[in-house]
């Protein structure tokens, strides 16, 4: 039988019915069969991975126990540093970049026991909504492999969803956990900003960044969530206060739980009617456990697109300028010092990077900063001031993930603007610092997954996580459907 | 609002050297989507503060000693450049000769 929970094998790790070993051959069993069609890992350590299984059964045998993710295989987005372990953040500037230290959040993730079995694919430097922005090649969808598993995490919620990790870690900027988990059908987090810290994530736009989970269950989620986040001295914007644990009020239910229904966040429009239908159904079975619906407008989040592609081209312009060829990464060589760096810069980033440097540079260059910067982080105020009217009427938010379910790979490539609009739906939590979770809750015509948003107030991840579970255990969706090897991988409508 | 870009001067500043037809290319797609985006500016933010962290937080600093757990040696530093001289990285010359 394959484990498809980090619950379910952590019991079965302690009842003695698998092994850290076990757990980790059916990863890599896995794995091989799909691998070659999926393209979910940048980079598989399974020598690693089987050493780490066995010293996590050596531990647990001699009474040594770190808890749920001890000997729990994951899989983790390939621009978190891995000291020995190549990452490359999907780019070619840094192909064969071998950090010489672990981001905060896999620290504590090898402390809780659980085995890095690898770095997932992305959209290069996290900037994406399709994976194809890879310089390593698209990852597929293991719903149907014609289809994109959606970005920029689209190699954790791909490797995931296909149980070649029994949960990952992604990265989410404006919707990069959140979209693909709810392409993939599974389930995607993005804490409160400050909950997890950066140290050792490749930065993308430092606002806006965090790490969180990616797993099969809500509670697989809160486990990883709460293994990896706390306050971090080694991270300025890391909060120091005390959170609630993640997990606390897992099975509380809705019972009087006052949710705000936001169907036009973000401006949100042409949403389809499958995706439509299926969060109206959720939100019935919502009110038949007792949850209480309202209606809701925050109009100001309209301009949260606009916002993001001021905001986030800016920081990333500034924080990719590290690149330049000499202390790490590609060199392309020059004359002088700034021809090597422009040559280096203009060879090791692809387009969608260099035209989000070029945005930035020119949104952040002398006369245009208070125009359009400036006027960016003027309206952050403003869709943090629509939430918090929201939230004195409600205790979460609910919306689509994502207007659209998995779209064919080379859809949106051609026009920025139409790849733009796919995170539409999350990127007023990052832009708030709101956390938000993605449920998988149903299919669409084409057997592809719907995805359910649950947005909660800056550091209330318990309530969002326990509406979360309410909301998965009503919808009843099976997330394992691209585990079974009956299933098989293919393309096309089914 | 009609926008103007030095893509040029912009990809200079970047340093970013591209090829004329590169230049074209990025620069009419910023234009466009800056277009889209300078919406914004109609938005009334008269006395509004921007932004800088989502929580009521200021900058925190840590005080100022060796940190052991994140001090690399010059060996591990260094093992990532792609040239390097004794314990420095090396590079072209970055000033031109008179």
């Amino acid at each position: 039988m394959a484990f498809t929970t980090i619950v379910g094998a952590a019991r079965a790790l302690r009842d003695g019915s698998v092994t850290s070993v076990g757990l980790a051959e059916q990863v890599l069993q896995r794995t091989s069969m799909v691998e070659a069609q999926l393209h979910a890992y940048l980079t598989l350590d399974s020598d690693g991975l089987m050493e780490a299984a066995a010293r996590a059964d050596e531990e647990l045998a001699a009474g040594s126990d770190r808890g749920p993710l001890h000997g729990i295989p994951i899989a983790v987005k390939d621009n978190m540093t891995t000291r020995h372990m190549e990452t490359t953040a999907g780019s070619r500037i840094l192909s064969g970049y071998v950090p010489p230290y672990d981001a905060t959040a896999i620290r504590r993730l090898r402390d809780a026991g659980a085995l890095i079995a690898g770095k997932t694919n992305l959209d290069e430097f996290a900037m994406g909504s399709s994976t194809e922005n890879s310089a390593f090649g698209p990852t597929r969808n293991p719903w149907n492999t014609d289809r994109v598993p959606g970005g920029s995490s689209g190699g954790s919620a791909a490797a995931v969803a296909a149980g070649m990790a029994l949960g990952g870690l992604g990265s989410d900027t404006g919707g990069s956990i959140r979209q693909p988990a709810s392409l993939c059908g599974v389930v995607g987090a993005k804490p409160t900003y400050g909950a997890v810290s950066r140290y050792g994530l490749i930065a993308f736009a430092s606002s806006l960044d965090q790490i969180g989970p990616i797993a099969h269950r809500v509670e697989d989620a809160a486990l990883l969530l709460d293994a990896i986040s706390g306050h971090d001295p080694l991270d300025s914007t890391s909060y120091p206060g005390g959170i609630e644990p993640s997990g606390a009020r897992l099975g509380g239910g809705l019972d009087g739980v006052r949710v705000g229904v936001a169907r036009r966040l973000g401006g949100a429009d042409a949403v389809e009617p499958d995706v439509e239908a299926a969060f109206d159904r959720a939100l019935a079975a919502m009110e038949g456990a007792g949850a209480v619906t309202l209606e809701v407008d925050l109009p100001s989040t309209e301009q949260g697109l606009s916002a993001y592609y001021l905001i986030a081209p800016a920081e990333c312009s500034a924080n990719l300028a590290r690149f330049d060829g000499v202390r790490y990464g590609l060199r392309v060589d020059g004359a002088t010092t700034e021809q090597m760096m422009s040559r280096s810069r203009a060879d090791g980033f692809g387009p969608e990077v260099t035209r989000r440097v070029l945005l930035g540079t020119f949104a952040l260059s002398a006369g245009y900063h208070e125009a359009f910067y400036g006027q960016a982080q003027k309206v952050r105020t403003l869709i943090r001031e629509d939430f918090a009217r929201a939230y004195r009427q409600c205790d979460v938010l609910v919306s689509p993930t994502s207007a659209t379910t998995a779209f064919p790979l080379g859809d949106r490539t051609e026009d920025p603007l139409s790849m733009y609009v796919s995170d539409v739906f999350t990127i007023p939590s990052n832009l708030a610092g709101h956390p938000a979770i993605s449920v998988p809750v149903g299919l669409d015509r084409h057997d592809l997954p719907i995805g359910f948003q649950v947005m909660a107030p800056a550091l209330e991840e318990a309530v969002m996580f326990q509406v979360a579970a309410a909301v998965e255990s009503l919808a009843g969706f099976d997330t394992t459907v691209p585990f079974d090897p009956s299933y098989g991988l293919r393309g096309g409508v089914r | 609002m009609a926008i103007e870009i030095d893509i040029s001067h912009v990809a200079r500043l970047a340093r970013l050297e591209l090829s004329d037809r590169q230049l074209d290319t990025y620069g009419r797609q910023c234009r466009e989507l800056l277009e889209h985006v300078a919406r914004i500016q109609a938005v009334d933010t008269e006395g509004v503060e921007p932004t800088s962290h989502p929580l009521p937080m200021t900058n925190r600093f840590r005080e100022d000693r060796i940190t052991p757990e994140t001090v690399l040696g010059h060996e591990e530093v260094l093992a990532q450049a792609p040239d390097t001289e004794g314990p420095f990285f090396r590079v072209p010359p970055a000033i031109e000769e008179a």
